[in-house]
């Protein structure tokens, strides 16, 4: 049920709407739903709502331990 | 795509795989539910279940809203929308799904009822304001979160002053539902087959990390929080490994570059306010559960169309052959219902599960029926 | 009163259809005069009979299609319904290894419809119809009263001539055939339903409309022979042309998605909508299965082509008595390749 994706805020509009894209498709969206969003964040958009925002830190961590754990496995074999 | 390709690397994929492969214990079994019909449709859409060892075995959970909406509700639907004053605004997804009559949506928009897709709950406030003389009723189904969306389009309306806006509302709870699943009657009497959870994905962007905790706690249950696209759920499911062979059941987060632990407090205050739980809630598969349903407040009834349309909801029975309470708690698989593929699939659905494409039976159907007998596609390679 | 409005020229700028457009008096003659034949003017049309007689091929044997068009919205990002009615239909033809030769054109109009639209879809039925080199030789125009069509309805037909001794035919596919598409996919669909109302967004992409039949023709000349079958993915996307064939030839196919070209602007709008790529609708891309000892010279006289320059071997036909089609997926994994279940709705699940 819960189709949603991540896209690049890139434009901030009046009533807490924001123009986004997702690889060069552009989408109105609300940003109601968050506090502080600023053009350049990435955050998840479900039914023409963003939902939360992506945390890049975090997405970094989660590849690398991605990349490590396929490594490893190799490794083992 | 930024944030979702780096998610779809099949040579990282194979990594994953090849760990979960070695940690698996041949000797035990590891019965993962994945909760969202948004893994199921990964697991599926990129063939995953082919990169698992035997032992561990993926069971597709009711996380399809559009699964579990009991046929009541969709007949109710329809003839709301039978009103000449009504224009009912609904999302794609619940088109089709077959009423007990083998009425649908689509046929009563066909039939002449004023039936409009959005794909956002603001288009639905938006017809309501550009059609003043049209009864606008939202058809809001959803888990958490989709749930937030319908109040923000409410907060719109009545900012906006509209009074002929208003909404169906069936939005239901997950944690209501996985502890149905785990605690239910029938999962007493059959025993619960279930190892570990494959926690939801954007349900856990509103309700948090935390929201889970009871899985662990009361039921000794390991949960893996996981994004939707494939490596997540291979990630998500080599945790889930790990907590099991190590005998932990702790709440962890796979998607945690979007899940905090307290999830999206905004959002959780606006649903609070606009929605208090029903007592009970009928799922389609699991029965009438308690607190797993979202009502409007007394506060906001003008835009609660069950009160101002007197809709009445008529339980219709679920079909006596179908498997798909089984299906939904891992007892059965569904190739085991004898409606599978004969009488019931994605065209003609007799259950629940085969309504969406993201339920069970329907996933197995619509994309993984070659498993059953015969050839496998392992062994086709196109040349190059 | 009407006798005015038939001296007075067409407005062409702010007129709309009358029902006396399609009423066969003066001002259907009218309407005919001033937007069809400049748009569509060709010796044969020029004949001005209620039918076009037109020479005898020499030899082959004649193919002959039809086609309804009812796209909505009649203009969209990279074509109109004008021209995606010529492409369709001589792509149609096409595929059975035909060269098109002659096109018919039926117009059901909806009363009221901006005549500076039905001038534009003309004059792009006619650019395409030149750019194509197939002349529309016969038309004919009617009028409904307002609601009883969405604007503009086309429906083409058209003849075509098969060279001698080419046999291609849905039904030919045979285990260990390969497997050959033309180019990305899902362009044409993504276009459409980015200018759908309430589904809107802004995409780059355009349709891939495009008549195919110089394609075609280069194909025969490399591979004739070797080839076994021709089908352009329109509805359904590749999932519905492949499955059809695989139930029409009694075979099952395996494809290996890595291998499938499509726009990463279009797996983002896929995603947004919740659909698949692969069933979304092509109007310039062809699916062709050829025998192995073929398939190489096919592919090279393919990718030569302004049209097949992405042309890939996407997949083999095998025996397989469900007649699955099946995909390896880029994980490594399996799954089948359905028919759309129903039409083709965005979901939010
Ligand atoms: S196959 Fe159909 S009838 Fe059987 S369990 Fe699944 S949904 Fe129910």
């Amino acid at each position: 049920m819960c189709l949603a994706i991540p896209a690049e805020v890139i434009d901030l509009l009046p009533d807490e709407m924001a123009r986004v894209s997702l690889d060069g498709i552009l989408k109105t969206i609300s940003v109601g739903l968050l506090d502080e969003v600023a053009v350049g964040d990435y955050v998840i958009v479900h039914v023409g709502h963003a939902l939360a925002r992506i945390d890049e830190v975090e997405a970094q961590r989660t590849l690398a331990l991605l990349a490590e754990m396929g490594v490893a496995a190799e490794e083992g074999r | 795509m930024k944030h979702v390709g780096e998610y779809r690397d099949g040579a990282l994929a194979q990594g994953i795989a090849a760990a979960i492969r070695a940690e698996a214990d041949p000797m035990r079994s590891y019965r993962l539910m994945e909760f969202c019909g948004g893994h199921t449709h990964a697991i599926a859409r990129y063939g995953l279940e082919d990169l698992l060892p035997p032992q561990v075995r993926m069971i597709h959970g009711p996380g399809c809203p559009v699964c579990v909406l009991p046929v009541g509700r969709i007949d109710a639907a329809i003839r709301l929308a039978a009103s000449p004053e009504i224009t009912l605004c609904t999302y794609g997804d619940l088109m089709r799904v077959p009423g007990s009559n083998g009425d649908s949506l689509l046929k009563a928009k066909a039939a002449g009822a004023d039936i409009r897709m959005v794909y956002s709950t603001l288009d639905a406030v938006g017809i309501a304001e550009r059609e003043p003389t049209r009864e606008v009723v939202f058809f809001a189904i959803g888990f958490e979160t989709t749930s937030p969306p319908t109040a923000m389009a409410i907060r719109l309306a009545a900012q906006s002053g509209l009074s002929n806006f208003s909404i169906f509302c069936n939005h239901v709870l997950t944690p209501a539902a996985i502890r149905a699943i785990v605690a239910g009657p029938e999962a007493r009497r059959d025993g619960v087959k279930i190892d570990g959870f494959v926690g939801p994905a954007h349900v856990s962007t509103v309700i948090g990390a935390d929201a889970y905790a009871f899985c662990a706690t009361e039921f000794a249950k390991p949960v893996a929080i996981a994004g939707f696209e494939p490596l997540d759920v291979l990630q998500a499911v080599l945790m889930l490994v790990r907590q099991v062979n190590q005998g932990r059941h702790e709440i962890e987060n796979q998607y945690i570059r979007a899940v905090t632990a307290n999830g999206n407090r905004k959002a959780q205050a606006l649903v609070a306010e606009m929605f208090e739980p029903r007592e009970a809630f009928e799922w389609r598969g699991l029965g009438a559960l308690p607190h797993s349903g979202l009502r409007l407040r007394p506060a906001w009834s003008r835009f609660d169309a069950e009160t101002r349309f007197e809709i009445e909801t008529v339980a219709a029975a679920d079909h006596p052959g179908c498997a798909c309470g089984a299906v939904l708690r891992g007892v059965k698989r569904p190739e085991e219902c004898r409606l599978f593929g004969v009488a019931c699939t994605p065209d003609s659905p007799i259950g629940a599960c085969m309504v969406s494409s993201e339920g069970a039976c329907a996933a197995q159907w619509s994309y993984g029926r070659f498993r059953s007998p015969a050839a496998s596609v392992a062994a086709e390679r196109v040349p190059a | 009163m009407s006798r005015d409005l038939f001296r007075s020229r067409l407005d062409l700028v702010g007129g709309r259809v009358e029902m006396t457009h399609g009423a066969g008096g003066r001002a259907m003659a009218q309407l005919i005069e001033a937007i069809f034949q400049p748009a569509l003017a060709n010796d044969f049309l020029g004949q001005g009979n209620d039918q076009a007689v037109m020479p005898l091929p020499r030899s082959g044997r004649l193919a002959m299609s039809t086609d309804g068009y009812v796209v909505s919205p009649l203009f969209f990002p990279g074509g109109d319904i004008g021209s995606l009615a010529v492409h369709g239909t001589i792509n149609d033809i096409a595929m059975s290894g035909a060269v098109p030769l002659y096109l018919s054109v039926s117009l059901i109009i909806e009363e009221g419809f901006p005549l500076a639209d039905l001038d534009r879809i003309a004059q792009s039925m006619g650019a395409a119809s030149r750019a194509a080199g197939v002349p529309v030789v016969t038309g004919d125009t009617k009028v409904v009263e307002r609601g009883k069509a969405d604007g503009l309805f086309i429906s083409t037909a058209g003849v075509g001539v098969v060279p001698p001794g080419l046999v291609l035919s849905g039904d030919r596919a045979r285990p260990g055939d390969r497997v050959v598409l033309s180019g990305s996919i899902g362009d044409h669909g993504i276009a459409i339903l980015s200018s759908r109302e309430n589904l809107e967004f802004e995409t780059a992409i355009l349709s891939d409309s495009v008549a195919l039949h110089d394609l075609v023709a280069a194909m025969v000349a490399a591979a004739g022979p070797h080839l076994r079958l021709m089908r352009d993915p329109t509805r359904g996307g590749v999932a519905a042309t492949l499955n059809e064939i695989a139930h029409q030839s009694g075979v099952g196919i395996v494809i290996e998605e890595g291998t499938i070209p499509v726009k990463s602007q279009v797996i983002a709008a896929c995603d947004l909508l919740g659909i698949d790529p692969l069933t979304v609708a092509n109007e310039g891309k062809l699916i062709a299965v050829v025998d192995p000892a073929g398939a190489g010279s096919l592919l090279a006289a393919m990718r030569a082509h302004p049209l097949g320059g992405e042309a890939a071997l996407i997949g083999t036909v095998v025996e397989d008595d469900r007649h699955f089609v099946q995909m390896r997926t880029a994980f490594g994994g399996g799954r089948i390749v359905d028919w759309l279940a129903g039409e083709q709705l965005p979901r939010i699940c």
